[in-house]
């Protein structure tokens, strides 16, 4: 994947994008691939060199106890690490061909392509149409007002919110309920037609029926996007990843399906994790 | 005297405080689980008890005797003062008191001699009435609290009900002191206007008060009503503050974005605290920047271009109070900008918003309420600014929307109105009070409606 030297970052897209896409050994498509991640926040270690891929069309939860670095991971996969002065990133990581740290890479352009919900529902203090549109009009992604409505309709379409707000688009989305407002800031995602969506403990604000919702929402996303999910809930990561990937101390230990992580762990730190020894 | 009391009664205070404890420990048994509340309650409770009504009527007396030994005075010694003046009788009072408790008197007289006999003996009563409530309150407060004190008694539930009645007092205090100011400046004022109609002070003109006994009417030694008319100052006020708020909201706005965003913590540390010392410049130092500084520098441009310019403008004022200002609108923007949480920022830079779009389309409306009344505090401090104007905006009251000529404003008026010899009831002094009156409806007019502002707005996030 020899990037050509272009000082274009559009033209430094496509090159590479043109490229063949990296194959896992089973013959799947690897949308991101990390090399030897290591973050640290001022002096302090936080990833100690983690090798992870993701693969397309593909669920991977991150699991692990607290402070062991998930969150870290999962905000270098779209450079949101940017937004906090002390950090610094070592090692390689991959969109399709491109290197996400590459200088002459876009943050605004990697930003559409890999979108991110955070845990805590965060919607704008807007109205819910506004809250969908802010992402298409940044990016000057509709062709005037039916289209920006297109496309707001669509994505809460997909979020699995439509029918619940259609009435009310107008109102401000703050005044939705917590389950609500999570998946208004998915369709919010979702608006921008994002590859990869990140996700970190989506759910962890929310109560047991509308964390099934979402939970749901993301087995269907799955079909167009590539998602990466960080969970404190094991069944969560059971029910909803194909493939698991647990860390801890800021290290990667195993990577593996889910189903084998779940039941045949190689790692005993692993085992003692899913069995609730520890975390 | 007063002083004496107030020290005895903290002495009081204490020592109850300290054999409160002691005692609750007793009655408990020396167990303190056995107790509701914790010694250190019952003895704020016994000390309370003790001291705290001698106090209150220390207080009472110390205010109501003097008034009450007047009018004693008054009402026994009737055939001396029959006849006297309101100041002469201020001046007996005050030669009798005198002649009474030492002190310097300007001449005696055997009426007076007989009024300092009766303050004296009055005053004799007094102390011994006074001395021997407060000793029965303090010997009641500490009897009944030393008999109420029990394990089971709440003595928590009273100190910090008593803690909360102090609380209340004192922004009783506040307020009341606000009500009173408020009360006296309309009062003046309708002095003022029961020689000037109101009509005729808000909607007039023309405004040159200090020829209020000349032209017509004056031969009557009335006030020409033509001539209190307070819209040239208003005019004025207007012109210099939009001018402050041309200055200030921009750069304050834009240099609070750059601090709670843009600057880096060693930046923001060094650059916030120098942008507040601004605030702490007296505002005399201002004036004279503006008078000496920018006024000159201003005219000698203006003639460079053509213009003419008076040497005292409304531009000089205006732009040195907009610098003024500044603080204010940064430092309270920077704070609500800060209080936009950071979440919402992660949530835009996460859909690929840059920084200044973020700010620009998340940020600033989030935070518009405050951002709103930061201004219009601004707005209001800018219009009671006086130093600033009297030093360099001038004495002229010209209607005009031209800030490069002089002007005049409601506070400069009230500071010349009130400078010099005065009678505290002509026309020309009261207006300072109706002036006083309009400016205080205008910035409470402002508050009100910046009030307004922020509660509906508020709660968006969160
Ligand atoms: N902004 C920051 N500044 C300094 N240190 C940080 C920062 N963010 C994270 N860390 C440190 O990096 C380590 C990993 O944090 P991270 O947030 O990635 O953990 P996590 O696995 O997401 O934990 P949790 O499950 O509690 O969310 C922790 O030790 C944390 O203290
Ligand atoms: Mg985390």
């Amino acid at each position: 994947m020899a990037l050509e030297m272009t000082t274009d970052t559009e033209s430094a897209m496509d090159t590479t994008m043109s490229a063949p896409p990296a194959v896992s050994a089973e013959g799947e498509t690897l949308k991101m691939r990390g090399r030897d991640v290591k973050v640290f926040y001022g002096d302090k270690q936080a990833l100690h060199g983690v090798d992870l891929d993701v693969r397309k069309n593909q669920v991977t939860a991150l699991i692990g106890p607290s402070g062991c670095g998930k969150s870290t991971f999962l905000r270098c996969l779209n450079r949101m690490n940017d937004t906090i002065d002390i950090c610094r990133v070592q090692g390689d990581i991959l969109l399709d061909n491109d290197d996400v740290y590459d200088p002459r890479i876009d943050v605004v352009e990697l930003r559409a392509r890999v979108g991110m919900v955070f845990q805590k529902p965060n919607p704008f203090p807007k109205s819910i149409f506004e809250n969908v549109a802010y992402g298409p009009r940044i990016h000057g992604l509709a062709q005037g007002k039916s289209d920006l409505e297109d496309i707001v309709a669509s994505s809460l379409q997909r979020a699995g919110l439509f029918e619940e707000v259609k009435d009310r688009l107008d109102e401000p989305g703050t005044g939705l309920s917590g389950g609500q407002q999570q998946r208004l800031c998915i369709a919010r995602a979702i608006a921008v037609s994002p590859e990869v969506i990140l996700m970190d403990e989506p759910c962890s604000a929310l109560d047991p029926i509308a964390t099934a919702k979402v939970e749901e929402l993301m087995d269907e996303l799955r079909q167009n996007y590539t998602i990466v999910i960080v969970t404190h809930s094991m069944q969560q990561a059971a029910r909803v990843s194909q493939r698991t990937a647990f860390f801890h101390l800021g290290n990667l230990v195993e990577e593996g399906l889910t189903n084998d992580i779940f039941t045949n762990p190689k790692d005993q730190r692993t085992q003692d994790y899913i069995t609730g020894r520890f975390g | 005297m007063f002083w004496t009391y107030a020290a005895l009664l903290l002495l009081v205070f204490v020592t109850a405080n300290v054999y409160g404890r002691f005692r609750a420990m007793q009655v408990a048994g020396h167990q303190l689980s056995a107790l509701h509340s914790r010694p250190s309650y019952h003895g704020g409770y016994l000390a309370i008890l003790a001291a705290l009504p001698a106090f209150v009527l220390l207080i009472a007396w110390a205010i109501v005797e003097p008034r009450l030994l007047d009018t004693m005075v008054i009402s026994a010694k009737a055939e001396s003062v029959a006849g006297l003046s309101k100041a002469e009788l201020q001046a007996f009072l005050r030669d009798a008191r005198a002649i009474a408790f030492g002190g310097i008197v300007a001449f005696s007289d055997a009426g007076k001699e007989q009024a300092a006999e009766v303050f004296s003996s009055l005053a004799q009563t007094s102390f011994i009435l006074k001395t021997t409530l407060i000793i029965a309150l303090v010997a009641g407060g500490l009897w009944y609290g030393n008999r109420t004190i029990t394990p089971t008694m709440r003595a928590r539930h009273f100190v910090e009900r008593t803690v909360m009645a102090l609380l209340i007092l004192c922004s009783a205090v506040a307020i009341f002191t606000t009500i009173g100011i408020v009360l006296s400046l309309i009062f003046e004022s309708l002095m003022f206007f029961r020689q000037i109609p109101i009509l005729d002070f808000v909607f007039g003109t023309h405004w040159s008060p200090q020829s209020a006994f000349e032209g017509a009417g004056a031969e009557h030694g009335e006030a020409n009503t033509e001539i209190f008319g307070a819209i040239p100052l208003l005019v004025g006020t207007m012109l210099i503050t939009a001018i402050a708020i041309f200055v200030a909201a921009p750069v304050g706005l834009l240099s609070a974005i750059y601090l709670s965003d843009y600057a880096s913590t060693p930046v923001r540390a060094i650059a916030k605290p120098v942008l507040e010392i601004l605030a702490g410049i007296p505002t005399v130092v201002y004036g004279f920047f503006a008078a000496l500084t920018v006024a000159p520098f201003i005219r000698g441009w203006g003639e460079s271009i053509g213009l003419s310019v008076s040497s005292e403008s409304a531009l000089a004022a205006g732009l040195v109070m907009g610098i003024m200002i500044i603080p204010f609108v940064s430092s309270l923007s920077d704070d609500v900008i800060n209080a936009v949480p950071q979440s919402l920022r992660d949530g835009s830079a996460g859909l690929g918003a840059t920084k200044s779009e973020t700010i620009r389309r998340v940020v600033l409306p989030a935070a518009l309420p405050g951002i709103v009344s930061a201004l219009i505090l601004a707005i209001s401090r800018a219009i009671g600014e006086t130093m600033i104007v009297v030093m360099a905006a001038g004495l002229a009251a010209n209607i005009t929307a031209n800030p490069l000529e002089a002007v005049t404003t409601v506070t400069v008026q009230i500071v010349t109105l009130l400078v010099g010899d005065q009678e505290f009831d002509s026309a020309k002094t009261l207006a300072a009070f109706a002036l006083g009156l309009l400016l205080f409806c205008i910035t409470l007019a402002l508050n009100i409606f910046a009030l307004r502002v922020v509660k509906k707005y508020r709660e968006q996030y969160d």
